[in-house]
């Protein structure tokens, strides 16, 4: 009896011996502008080859402007990187995704739009958002630059067998109740280092019923809750979604493909070495309200006062992040007033998402002290939601509609918080100066954010008058 | 990778929870395409102000800590993003070792790949470790990676446990892709079994 993430596992094996990490084949290697530099550095020095350049795919994603990307950057430092990865990828072969193709984005929202993501795969990049892909039923992780340049090399990597955490979701979904509310309960539930050591299979109702978008979102965050991975067993929702993507198997192999994925699930009476039961019409709308993204309340509670730390360094904690955040201890989440939203990151700014929160926002005009914007994580979406209407209706309302990218989910860019700015955001990283030196990062669903843009403060979604 | 060699050193206390990877490295110095010369940036929002002058209250500013090798923090240290920047930040800092209860997965594995050495402690010990670099001045340890002991002045205070042959690969320094490249017969006979 296997579970999901074994079954992976014993088939991208290439060597294994006693008291030695595994050779783990990896069938697909993402790239970025910002870990890929020195690995591809390393490999000259070392004079080694990329072993295979055509499993290596790269765009452009993380430093990049949203705005005029067809004009020379402000940052030089950051178009030399961008510059670095055009000339290695043409070096070693590597095909680009460049700033002028349609199929550009955040890295993790190009792979499976391009029907590279494929159940059953083991895929990498260098940023631990790698997660992501697990929503396909493939073993995903982000990897540092020196594992990049080991993959470059030899297309595999050593690993240590991770524990198998499962984490059953059952029952439907209250009303304006989102994937991204799964996974902050989620996280809120087993704590920032709850993961570590472990892959975590999502499973049960509640995430069978979701889409890929909502699966993606899901899987996404399984690093804030310290996992090595998340994965989702594959099934039709998941092959409807692959197939006639570009990189998607066609024809007979495409019959193939689909076969063996449908193996792809955990036995029955597997042993899972951790296991936690979520009950999904006990959930609410989420709020981050401190600098971990565990530190979430439901939108009708408080911010906690100190009776609910755990103890004595947390306590410590806590008075960190209300300062930090400009919070007081039992303040109402619905009594916060936000300067900024944010629409976008590879957690949430997939066309699904830009439909729900144009839902929101239709017939609204955002906060006249709000400064608001979207942006799509791929160029591809961001066309889609331009012919779909969306994108009239969010700048009708007043936010701003930019190309793609990371943007300020990490703010390598201009889009950045100024200090003491306070963010509504659907990204996944509440760390303190994540959006900006001195910024307030609050984490919410897209529908959340577009809501709060709209008032000007927190509000409970699912009160919201929708306008048709 | 320079062979890791005993450590011993003065003992830096950095004592929060879930230190996160953008604390140590801020994202506006990732777009260097340099893999040396961040140990000017090791946390920078909480070690400098805007204009680059120190801020006196943050613990490495603090003069009895100057010239630390090893750093004492909470639990989850290095959670968060995958940038190996973090480990790249603290070695050119100076850091050799950082101890505490437990770490992010990319992080400990960056670091072993860098030669910096997590050690994870209990987190009493841990506590502890802390306090004695609070009351006593100048407090140092030695981390012997050989023996897998943590000792200060007053001897051996700790084990620890690591991987047996990430110990072996840090002692001699040895190179990963290198002694993957052994293997390469296999991954070809992999390849063309799966198909790939």
């Amino acid at each position: 009896m296997k579970t999901l993430y074994d079954k992976i596992w014993d088939r991208h094996l290439v060597h294994a011996e006693v008291g030695k990490p595994s050779l783990l084949y990896i069938d697909l290697h993402l790239i970025h502008e910002v870990t890929s530099p020195q690995a591809f550095e390393g490999l000259r020095l070392a004079g080694r080859k990329l072993r295979r350049p055509d499993l290596t795919f790269g765009t452009i994603d993380h430093a990049i402007p949203t705005v005029n990307r067809n004009l020379p950057f402000k940052d030089p430092i950051a178009a030399q990187q961008v510059a670095t990865l055009r000339e290695n990828c043409r070096e070693f072969g590597v095909k680009l995704y460049d700033l002028d193709r349609i199929e550009q984005g955040i890295i993790h929202v190009f792979g499976p739009e391009q029907g590279l993501t494929h159940p059953g795969m083991t895929i990498v990049c260098g940023d631990s958002h790698t997660s992501t892909h697990g929503a396909f039923g493939a073993l995903a992780f982000g990897i540092g630059t020196s594992e990049v340049e080991h993959v470059f090399a030899t297309q595999c990597l050593q690993q240590d067998r991770a524990k198998n955490f499962r984490i059953n979701v059952e029952g439907e979904l209250p009303f304006g109740v989102t994937s991204k509310d799964i996974i902050l309960g989620i996280i809120n539930e087993i704590g920032a280092n709850g993961g570590v050591g472990h892959v975590i299979e999502y499973a049960g109702s509640t995430i069978r019923d979701l889409s890929m978008e909502g699966r993606m979102t899901v899987c996404n965050m399984s690093i804030e809750g310290g996992a090595k991975a998340g994965l989702i067993a594959p099934d039709d929702t998941t092959f409807e979604y692959v197939s006639g993507k570009p990189f998607a198997p066609k024809g007979e192999d495409w019959e193939r493909a689909v076969a063996n994925w449908k193996t792809l699930t955990t036995d029955d009476g597997s042993h899972f070495d951790k296991i936690v039961d979520i009950d999904a019409a006990a959930l609410e709308p989420f709020v981050t309200w401190g600098t971990s993204p565990d530190m979430s309340v439901k939108v009708s509670d408080n911010v906690p006062d100190l009776s609910h730390a755990r103890d004595e360094n947390e306590v410590r904690s806590f008075e960190r992040m209300y300062q930090y955040m400009g919070l007081e201890p039992s303040q109402p989440i619905d009594k916060i007033n936000i300067d900024r939203a944010f629409i976008g990151s590879c957690t949430n700014s997939r066309i699904e998402d830009l439909r729900d929160a144009a839902k929101v926002v239709k017939g609204y005009n955002i906060s006249n002290r709000v400064n608001a914007m979207v942006v799509p994580g791929s160029m591809q979406i961001k066309r889609q939601a331009e012919e779909e209407g969306l994108a009239r209706i969010f700048i009708d309302a007043g936010f701003e509609w930019r190309d793609a990218g990371c943007s300020m989910c990490l703010a390598m860019n201009e889009d950045i918080l100024q200090p003491g700015e306070r963010c509504a955001s659907t990204s996944n990283r509440n760390f303190e100066g994540r959006q900006g030196r001195g910024g307030r990062t609050h984490l919410v669903s897209p529908i959340m954010a577009a809501a709060a843009a709209i008032t000007g403060h927190f509000v409970d979604v699912r009160n919201w008058k929708f306008k048709d | 990778m320079d062979k890791f060699e005993t450590i011993k050193g003065l003992v830096a206390p950095l004592f929060q929870a879930n230190i996160d990877t953008d604390q140590i490295i801020p994202k506006q110095f990732l777009t260097r395409i340099e893999r040396t010369g961040y140990g000017a940036f090791l946390f920078n929002d909480w070690r400098l102000n805007s204009d680059g002058s120190p801020k006196p209250n943050f613990v490495l500013n603090d003069q009895r800590y100057a010239g630390a090798s090893i750093l004492v923090a909470g639990a989850n240290f290095g959670c968060g993003s995958s940038r190996e920047h973090a480990p790249w930040s603290l070695l050119d800092y100076g850091f050799r070792v950082v101890i505490a209860p437990s770490f992010g997965d990319i992080f400990f594995n960056n670091s072993l790949k860098n030669g910096l050495l997590p050690v994870r402690l209990d987190e009493k010990i841990v506590n502890r470790l802390v306090e004695d670099t609070q009351t006593i001045d100048g407090y140092s340890l030695t981390i012997d990676l050989e023996n897998k002991t943590v000792a200060d002045a007053s001897g051996v205070i700790a084990t620890f446990e690591i991987d047996e042959f990430r110990r072996y690969c840090l002692l001699n320094g040895l190179d990963d892709i290198g002694l993957t490249l052994q293997h390469e017969e296999k991954i070809t006979a992999f390849e063309s079994k799966a198909g790939r």
